[in-house]
């Protein structure tokens, strides 16, 4: 089947859920309500004709600075889905707001969308309900914001409190340094290779 | 949002009257390849519960992506899968030229599929190296490595690199291979196929080899397919499902190759489908060899690529030698599109997928890395539940897991 054909039987089966459906460069994709995503996977998962049992690919987007964004809620999670037998492919993209950021949880259709929406809850900040360990994966657990939100800045907003304890504990372990007069061996190391190069 | 600041600390679980106990595998174990941290909660040996720790190794490669062109992207992919980079960079330009429509000269692509499939056997030699060593046969390292030393020398020669390479370019790739080159990876082509039959005496008959894989970390077509495994590892539960032959790129539907499928689901099965991966890409790489047509190496309508232009360069004796203009290619292309793809292509470890969004900037405005280790490392725990803390060394093993793609 074709898959604007999909999206077509898509629309028929959950009216009102379909916002839009579009053709790029020959991928078709659906933008839809976040509200019975559920139901739409296992549809699309479970209809013979259709049969799309492998999802390639989860993650979230943050439509702030988006093209077109003023259409579209604040966030987005994409669903790429593929059939291995009918060998075609379409993606859902469904809409969370920025209020009340979360969608049910894939896990139920596919244990690997598991550490997927980890990881989008981890980046992105999007949580899922109903999944069994909703935690940070990628980053340390006292974390501060969610690195991929556009307007979080490319170089961090604060020093990790892990990292700030590191160093501390580095001056603290200065008391055993084997270079008495040196406060950084790594200053000494430094200054022999100057000399060498000289 | 403010979080608590958790510390993990391991405490021996108590439940009912069995005698359960945590034991922290890595960051540093040599046998979980890289900087894995396995938490295993154990019964004797028997694992009850496995909990992947992964991030030690995140960069923030998606998060950076946002910042550069596509061009200066480029380099991050390098880094994803460092055993084998060339497929990494080939998945990344043919996303990049699916989402700006770029056309590909036919030499370029054939080189492409070259490179991509040395890679997918160096990276298997090196899985089928470590695997080994893992479960105790030390010979087959040696062997195998002896191998990949030849396929790198290669890419040196190609390249100039060794690890990271990004040869490959969007629309193209950076340089024409020399007829040494082809001369060298011709001989090797000839010469594999028995090397292949000497790593499989070494371990098919081994009885402690067979022992340590056959019926070991079964894996059904039904949990396959739910995990979101690829590759090899999907492929030895018996799913037909290659990205090569299913949505082909490059000049994967120019050639003629099969895709080997085991149906058992076991250790040993995926050994098997490597092995057989390993004596396809051979071939693949022969046909590319006889059939690798003339012409020029990148598309005018590539993107921000510095690079010298067909015609400013002659040949002297092997080498091809550039003259002293550099031209950046641009063609008039009416600024990029605007618009979303998701690619994805078949590099050695399983299906690497890449989803752009594009907002008409010039930069990519969400890149997402679908990485394969990633989702395997994920689905370790429904694997090795229940089975012994030795299996486990040998399912990271099977999975053919690196990290360094997996926190990305």
């Amino acid at each position: 089947m074709e898959p604007m054909e999909i999206a077509k039987k898509l629309q028929v089966q959950f009216p009102g859920e379909v916002i839009e459906i579009y053709d790029y460069q020959g991928q078709v994709a659906v933008v839809a309500n976040r509200e019975r995503i559920i139901d739409i996977l296992r549809w699309l998962r479970d209809t013979p004709s259709i049969d799309m049992d492998h999802l390639m690919a989860l993650c979230g987007v943050d439509n702030l600075s988006r093209p077109g964004a003023e259409n579209l809620e604040r966030f987005e999670v994409v669903y790429n889905l593929y059939s291995t037998t009918k060998r075609h492919m379409l993606r859902i993209r469904a809409q969370v707001p920025e209020g009340n950021p979360c969608i049910d949880s894939a896990t139920s259709l596919w244990s690997g969308a598991d550490w997927l929406e980890r990881e989008t809850y981890d980046l992105v900040g999007i949580t899922f309900t109903g999944h069994p360990n909703m935690k940070r994966i990628l980053l340390p657990d006292d974390w501060q914001g969610h690195p991929l939100v556009k307007n979080y800045p490319l170089k961090g907003e604060q020093e990790w409190s892990g990292m700030v304890d590191l160093i501390e504990r580095v001056e603290q372990l200065r008391e055993f340094d084997f270079y008495e007069n040196n406060p950084s061996p790594v200053g000494k190391d430094a200054d022999q290779c100057q000399t060498r190069n000289d | 949002m403010t979080r608590p600041i958790t510390k993990t600390v391991s405490v021996p679980v108590t439940d009912g009257d069995s005698d359960r106990y945590t034991v922290r595998m890595g960051p540093q174990h040599p046998a979980t390849h890289g900087v894995l941290r396995v938490d295993l909660e154990l019964d004797g040996e028997t694992i009850c519960k496995c909990t992947p720790h992964v991030g030690y190794l995140h960069r923030g490669f998606e998060k950076l992506a946002e910042h550069r062109t596509y061009a200066q992207a480029l380099i991050l992919t390098d880094r994803l899968d460092y055993i084998a980079a060339m497929a990494n960079n080939v998945g990344y330009c043919v996303a990049v030229e699916k989402l700006l429509d770029i056309s590909v000269p036919a030499r370029a692509k054939y080189i492409r599929t070259i490179v991509c499939e040395m890679s997918r056997i160096a990276s298997h030699l090196l899985w089928l190296a470590t695997h080994a060593l893992d479960i105790g046969a030390m010979t087959v390292f040696l062997y195998c490595f002896r191998e990949r030393e030849i396929l790198l020398d290669l890419f040196e020669d190609l390249c100039g690199a060794r690890l990271t390479f990004s040869y490959p370019r969007i629309g193209g790739v950076r340089q024409d291979v020399t007829t040494s080159f082809i001369d060298e990876l011709q001989r090797f082509v000839y010469l594999f196929p028995d090397m292949i039959k000497e790593y499989e005496t070494m371990i098919d008959t081994n009885r402690i080899w067979l022992k340590r894989t056959v019926g070991i970390g079964k894996v059904t077509r039904e949990e396959a397919l739910s995990m979101g495994l690829t590759g090899a590892s999907l492929r030895g539960s018996g799913i037909d499902y290659d990205v090569r032959k299913h949505r082909p790129y490059d000049a994967y539907d120019q050639v003629d190759f099969e895709v080997p499928i085991a149906e058992e689901g076991d250790i040993y099965a995926r050994y098997r489908c490597r092995m057989e991966e390993m004596r396809q890409s051979n071939i693949i790489l022969q046909q590319c060899i006889d059939q690798l047509p003339p012409g020029p190496i990148v598309g005018d309508d590539a993107p921000d690529l510095v690079m010298p232009r067909e015609g400013m360069r002659k040949v002297e004796g092997e080498r091809t030698v550039y003259g002293t203009g550099i031209i950046k290619l641009l063609k008039d292309r009416g600024g990029y599109p605007v618009g979303d793809v998701y690619v994805s292509t078949e590099v050695p470890k399983g299906e690497l997928g890449f989803y752009f969004i594009s907002d008409g900037s010039g930069m990519p405005y969400r890149m997402h890395i679908r990485s394969p280790s990633f989702i395997h490392i994920g689905a370790l725990p429904q694997i090795t539940q229940g089975q012994l803390i030795a299996d486990l060394i040998a399912n990271i093993g099977t999975l053919d897991v690196v990290l360094g793609e997996c926190d990305r």
